[in-house]
């Protein structure tokens, strides 16, 4: 700096205050430098597919799969489902998500109801997927089915004593012989969206009530299933896909499925699905992505996880076909039902203090 | 074997190769006050923690006013040992008041003689109104009486004080070590010093003991260590002290100085000047010469050397002014002797000990 | 470097330049502000995220929180206080009891356990909680013995439990109260408790009595961070069934799709954390502490007797076993049967992606805490301490707050400041946006610099204020200052910050699964995906991989403990 006379100011304030500053952001911005760096790399060439994905299980291969049969990338981000429908709605226009995938009909409604997705006009999804698997308005479509039935252990209780009903797992009897998932999990959620849908809330909180005082409850349909083979109790209630990966590993595996509410509204169907985002880099790519997935992909999409596919053309793995079949009622998906009755759900479980 | 206060007998304590207390010998009688002198790192602290029982000894005995607490076997924990200890940092419990903390040793106690007990020691050492302060409020000559108070509260058999002035500014310490001293007097609690400071030594000790390398070099009553030092290590490490070869001269022995007398005994000898043995006069034709003044206060003390190369101190009155380069006439002081010590060191220069100590 | 006098030199060459009072007075005055501004932004930048999701609180749905009042509010709020009752109280009881065990006797294995007993540190609760519900679940092999042996309806503890959540938490997280107490046994209480033992007080009465009530800063300081920790879990007491406010903040979010409700929720959260913090406080008590013991004092150990010793070698290796040696010999066991099996661990081809995602982000993060803690404690020394101090205790507050309200709070800035950036049009397209390295790795540094903080601050306060008087009448500007002598001295208090937070980065879950970039999977990711199905052989690998680079800086952390050692 120049020499200055000390009898006047060395600068005027603005200066001064202006290098405080500088030298404040200085300090951080050498902190932070690294980070810009880092997100800067990545670009972004137009032939990568990116995916927010509920589903994480195996989800993998498919994606592999559409690779090799398209040659574009697919980027993958699996999480909650909730979670990711949140994090697209606050990217806005920033999100790198061009397709979002979930597991539960409730979230798929819900994303659709925020705007997250964009109407699709695709004669090949229209096709592939019945009418009461997807949207209305063709923002989402189901892709895959999964069942929420009652299970048992037949080497404590004989298939005839089982009760068809959720609702009859709620009576005395089954104290200690109940054992069910935990209130947080999305698939219980939406199996009690389902009973408010059809017996209303009054009725389903007795119910509630009822499971609460008989079962016991676990983290996960894995663990609940596994406790159960090993006499934890007799019944319980699972997605059938979780009881196929059981029997996968051990054939023998001792606890058996008992569809439903068949001589009611049918057992409890939710879907996993997915839609185009409203803020796509590439809608047409994500389009083509999801037409795939309803066609040539379903196979590889449904059949790692064990699940019922959406497309009625195309048919489960054989496990499935032959420990389950797929001649059994459904209970009607509605997801704009279980987008809305979902909230009830938890406020009901909440409620009768249920897992 | 009764009777005193305490009994150290032949006790041994090494750390891994290093031998930190190596056979040490010392007994106090009751009521008397030791000191135990050395450069840091000699074990005398280390003795000391023996004593108190921090730690256990390898070898030997340790008695307490007859009660064997260590026989290199059994060891008797220090709660039962019925002493008194007081650290440099003064170790004030910092979550107790004042009062609570000389309480800490009087929990045997009703509640009003505790409350009495305690009152009483407080105003001993000065500070009667300060029960209810925490330590961090004291300053440090008050934590240094509390710690005291504490230590005397329980009316121990032994008291132990580790480096107990280290931590005060030199003013407050003489004054603070006077009322110890008088303390430990009126109340005739045998206590065991441990300093680094040769006249904080000679000024609280009924005796002195001086540690180097493990061992008790010299132990005796302060003049008797301070003018009779035995070796030369003694006799650096008390005081200001030049060192003198001897001619041996038929039955006499001689030094550039004067004669002096040879205590029997073998080995390589050197004779101590202290400054205040040597005085001189200023002569034309002088032998020695001043290289050196350094004022003192009371005295000044000259540098000189002499003739055979030799540097002897001489402390004079400050009336005396002579002036560097001046020659001189180098003599004893009359009345004054020069003794003799084992010159363990035939290296120029003094050699402080640098026994390694884990402490 | 301005040359201030330069005028005065000149004219008298002869003459060193003469500093002129009045402009060195304002130079001082500018150079205190620029600190401050540092320090400021610093709190600002943590703040902001977290201030614009608890803002939702001036406007509560009042439905909601009837309705949660009504309902699951109230147990939720009793089992949090219990669970972290528990968790503080066994953390406490376990992390002191071992340092003084450690410290005070001697007993075979004591040295190598001293360090072992850190291990645990190193297995992020959510792995020891799947691993012990699934060994010692209904259906696990331990439960499937038991009733082999004992029949059907043979009692066996419920693992799924309150106590069981309790176990697991207490024992991943008491090393954080074991470390400060050893270490304060070390430096500070051994004068004392001799001393207390010379007036007659037996070991455990002096224990109890003296040394205890003077490790209670260092117990209180890592008791507070074990609160934090079991506070804002949500993945470990899962497993167990438990039901905690931070649970029911991702219920109501997942469940309800009410995201305010959930930030409210959130905030409840928060307010604990901070009654935690002021409980801290309180405990820390009006006494001081500092140099209490001396200089050379520490516990002179015992020799424990022919039973006591042997008894101590087991509880000390049955602590280590349970929170480290168990559950990773059975992961080991885990991933030596999935690679034996066909059946593949999913992305297992990624695992290396996965490894340098998680360690890349972990040094990103202990980079930045640390050069932003060194930067804003300093601060606190040269320019306005009250407004530092206060700016400082913000900046801190993050650690208080759960990875998902964190999480959200990025979020929403980052959006807000695209959108204000791109409104000026200075957009700065991929660095700035959600789901970008940036944003998590900010959201990292907010949860995670409070350690760090009250890390290099302790160590900061070691360095006397004269030291740092003596360097300025030196002539030292305060950079110079800490470079030269306040990061010097305060070297060991950075390290052991660096392992801390690096510790936590590297386990933080919840985080990285709501702000990671679209392929930047972490390892706890890779796990929590597995784990959460049951697909625990196949999250062997992964959770190993987690405790073996986390063992990395607890072998930091064991070193420096072993440093002086304990005689």
């Amino acid at each position: 700096m120049r020499p200055q006379p000390t009898t006047t100011t060395l600068a005027s304030p603005p200066f001064r205050v202006g290098r405080t500053v500088r030298h404040s952001l200085v300090m951080l911005t050498a902190a932070v430098a690294p980070l810009a760096v880092a997100g800067c790399s990545g670009g972004d060439d137009g032939q990568t597919l990116r995916v927010y994905s509920g589903r994480h299980y195996d989800i993998e291969l498919a994606f592999t799969q559409f690779s090799e049969d398209t040659g574009v990338e697919v980027e993958f981000l699996t999480g909650n489902d909730a979670e990711l429908r949140e994090r697209i709605a606050a990217e806005g226009e920033e999100t790198e998500a061009d397709v979002y995938l979930t597991v539960d009909a409730g979230n798929l409604a819900a994303a659709a109801e925020e705007g997250l997705f964009q109407p699709l006009e695709s004669p090949v999804l229209d096709a592939a997927i019945p009418a009461e698997y997807r949207d209305p308005e063709d923002r989402w479509f189901g892709l895959a089915l999964r069942a929420r039935t009652i299970v048992y252990n037949p080497e404590t209780i004989d298939l005839a004593d089982v009760p068809d009903t959720y609702e009859e797992l709620a009576a005395p009897e089954w104290k200690g012989r109940l054992c069910l998932r935990n209130a947080n999990n999305s698939y219980q959620q939406s199996l009690v969206a389902s009973m408010i849908a059809a017996d209303g809330e009054e009725a389903t909180e007795h119910v509630l009530e009822g499971w609460a005082d008989n079962a016991e409850i676990f983290a996960n349909d894995i663990e609940l299933l596994e406790a159960m083979a090993a006499g934890a109790c007799d019944v319980g209630i699972s997605n059938h896909y979780y009881l196929a990966q059981e029997l996968e590993d051990d054939p023998e595996f001792p606890v058996e499925l008992k569809w439903a509410e068949q001589d009611t509204r049918g057992v409890h169907i939710n879907i996993s699905g997915g839609g185009v985002t409203t803020y796509a880099d590439d809608p047409d790519l994500a389009q083509q992505f999801l037409e795939w997935l309803a066609t040539d992909g379903q196979a590889v999409l449904v059949h790692s996880n064990h699940e019922y596919p959406a497309n009625p053309d195309v048919a489960p793995d054989d496990l499935v076909v032959e420990a389950f079949g797929t001649d059994f009622k459904r209970d009607p998906v509605n997801a704009q039902q279980f987008g809305l009755l979902n909230p009830d759900a938890v406020r009901l479980m909440d409620q009768a203090d249920f897992g | 074997m009764t009777g005193s206060a305490l009994a150290i007998d032949h006790v041994t304590k090494a750390f891994g190769a290093t031998v930190a207390v190596d056979d040490v010998e010392v007994t106090l009688a009751d009521a008397e006050l030791l000191a135990l002198v050395g450069p840091s790192g000699c074990g005398k602290s280390t003795l000391l923690r023996l004593v108190a029982g921090l730690l256990a000894a390898d070898r030997g005995t340790i008695r307490i006013g007859g009660t064997t607490v260590d026989d290199g076997t059994r060891v008797v924990d220090p709660e039962r040992r019925h002493i008194g200890l007081v650290f440099q940092e003064h170790a004030l419990f910092p979550h107790l008041t004042v009062a609570q903390n000389v309480a800490f040793g009087l929990r045997s106690l009703g509640r009003s003689e505790r409350d009495g007990r305690c009152s009483h020691w407080l105003d001993l050492v000065g500070l009667g109104s300060y029960g209810r302060r925490y330590p961090h409020e004291l300053s440090g000559g008050e934590r240094q009486r509390v710690a005291l108070a504490r230590a005397l509260a329980p009316a121990p058999r032994l008291m132990l004080l580790d480096e107990p002035f280290a931590s005060l500014d030199p003013n407050l310490r003489a004054q603070i070590r006077g009322d110890v001293v008088e303390l430990l007097r009126a109340t005739g609690t045998p206590a065991v010093f441990v300093t680094h400071d040769q006249v904080e030594a000679l000024a609280t000790g009924d005796r002195v003991a001086v540690m180097r390398a493990g061992r008790i070099e010299q132990l005796g009553d302060p003049t008797e260590v301070f003018h009779r030092p035995r070796t030369r290590f003694v006799a650096g490490f008390m005081g200001d002290a030049s060192f003198l070869p001897i001619a041996r001269d038929g039955g006499g022995a001689m030094t550039e100085l004067g004669p002096l007398d040879v205590p029997d005994g073998n080995g390589e000898r050197v004779a101590v000047a202290r400054p205040d043995d040597v005085t001189f006069e200023p002569a034309d034709a002088g032998t020695a010469e001043i290289v050196g003044a350094e004022f003192r206060g009371p005295v000044r003390v000259y540098t000189l050397r002499l003739a055979s190369g030799a540097i002897v101190h001489s402390a004079r009155s400050h009336l005396v002014r002579a002036e560097l380069g001046t020659r001189v006439d180098a003599a004893l002081v009359a009345g004054h002797r020069l003794v003799a010590v084992v010159d363990e060191h035939t290296a120029t220069g003094l050699d402080f000990d640098t026994c390694s100590d884990p402490d | 470097m301005t040359a201030p006098a330069a005028v005065d030199a000149s004219r008298d060459a002869d003459l060193p330049p003469a500093r002129v009072g009045s402009d060195h007075h304002r130079r001082t005055a500018l150079g205190r502000l620029g600190w401050a501004t540092t320090a400021v932004i610093a709190a600002a930048l943590v703040v902001i995220p977290i201030g614009m999701l608890a803002s939702s609180i001036l406007t509560p749905s009042t439905d909601v929180w009837r309705e949660q009042w009504q309902t699951r509010l109230p147990g939720e709020i009793v089992d949090t206080l219990v669970l972290v009752t528990g968790v503080g109280f066994c953390s406490i009881v376990l992390g002191t009891g071992l340092a003084w065990l450690v410290a005070a006797y001697r007993f075979p294995g004591r040295r190598v356990l001293g360090w072992a007993l850190v291990l645990p540190l190193a297995v992020p609760g959510y792995i020891l909680g799947f691993v012990t519900t699934s060994v010692f679940g209904f259906a696990g092999p331990v439960q499937t013995w038991w009733r082999d042996q004992f029949g059907r309806d043979a009692w066996f503890p419920d693992i799924r439990s309150m106590p069981g959540a309790v176990a697991i938490l207490s024992l991943t997280l008491y090393p954080y109260v074991y470390l400060p107490a050893r270490a304060a046994l070390r430096d500070q209480a051994g004068g004392a408790y001799f001393v207390a033992r010379t007036l007659g007080a037996s070991p455990s009465q002096a224990a109890r009595r003296v040394v205890l009530p003077m490790l209670r800063p260092a117990i209180a300081a890592g008791a507070a961070v074990v609160v934090m920790e079991t506070l804002t879990d949500f993945a470990t007491v899962q497993y167990f069934g438990i039901d905690t406010v931070s649970v029911g903040v991702f219920r109501i979010w997942r469940g309800t799709y009410d995201r305010d409700a959930a930030a409210e929720l959130a905030t409840l959260v928060l307010v604990l954390a901070l009654l935690a913090i002021g409980l801290e406080r309180v405990l820390r008590g009006r006494a001081r502490y500092g140099a209490a013991g001396g200089q050379d004092a520490g516990i002179v150990p015992r020799r424990l007797g022919r039973w006591r010793g042997p008894a101590a070698t087991v509880v000390a290796t049955s602590v280590v076993l349970a929170g480290f040696g168990a559950p990773t010999l059975q992961l080991a066991v885990w991933a030596i049967r999935e690679a034996r099996g066909d059946r593949g661990t999913p992305l297992l081809d990624r695992y290396l992606d996965f490894l340098t995602n998680s360690l890349t982000l972990t040094i990103t993060t202990v980079g930045i805490c640390l050069v932003v803690a060194v930067v804003v404690t300093n601060a606190r020394r040269f320019a306005h301490p009250r407004v530092v101090g206060t700016a400082n205790r913000l900046t801190a507050v993050g650690y208080a707050v759960p990875g998902p309200v964190v999480a959200m709070g990025v979020i929403l800035a980052v959006v807000a400041l695209d959108d204000l950036l791109g409104g000026v049009g200075l957009g700065l397209p991929g660095v700035v946006a959600t789901g970008s390295f940036v944003a998590l790795a900010y959201a990292y540094v907010i949860r995670f610099i409070g350690p760090g903080l009250g890390t290099v601050e302790s160590g900061l306060g070691q360095v006397p204020d004269e030291i740092t008087s003596s360097a300025r009448a030196l002539g030292a500007r305060p950079r110079t200052i800490l470079g030269v002598v306040h990061l010097p001295l305060s070297r060991a208090s950075v390290i052991t910050a660096a392992v801390l937070v690096g510790v936590d980065a590297l386990k933080e879950l919840p985080i990285a699964l709501l702000l990671r970039p679209i392929g930047f999977d972490t390892l706890p990711v890779w796990v929590y995906n597995l784990a959460s199905e049951s697909r625990f052989e196949q999250a062997a690998l992964p959770a190993l991989s987690i405790i073996g680079v986390a063992l990395v800086p607890v072998a930091i952390l064991c070193r420096r403990l072993d440093r002086r050692p304990v005689r």
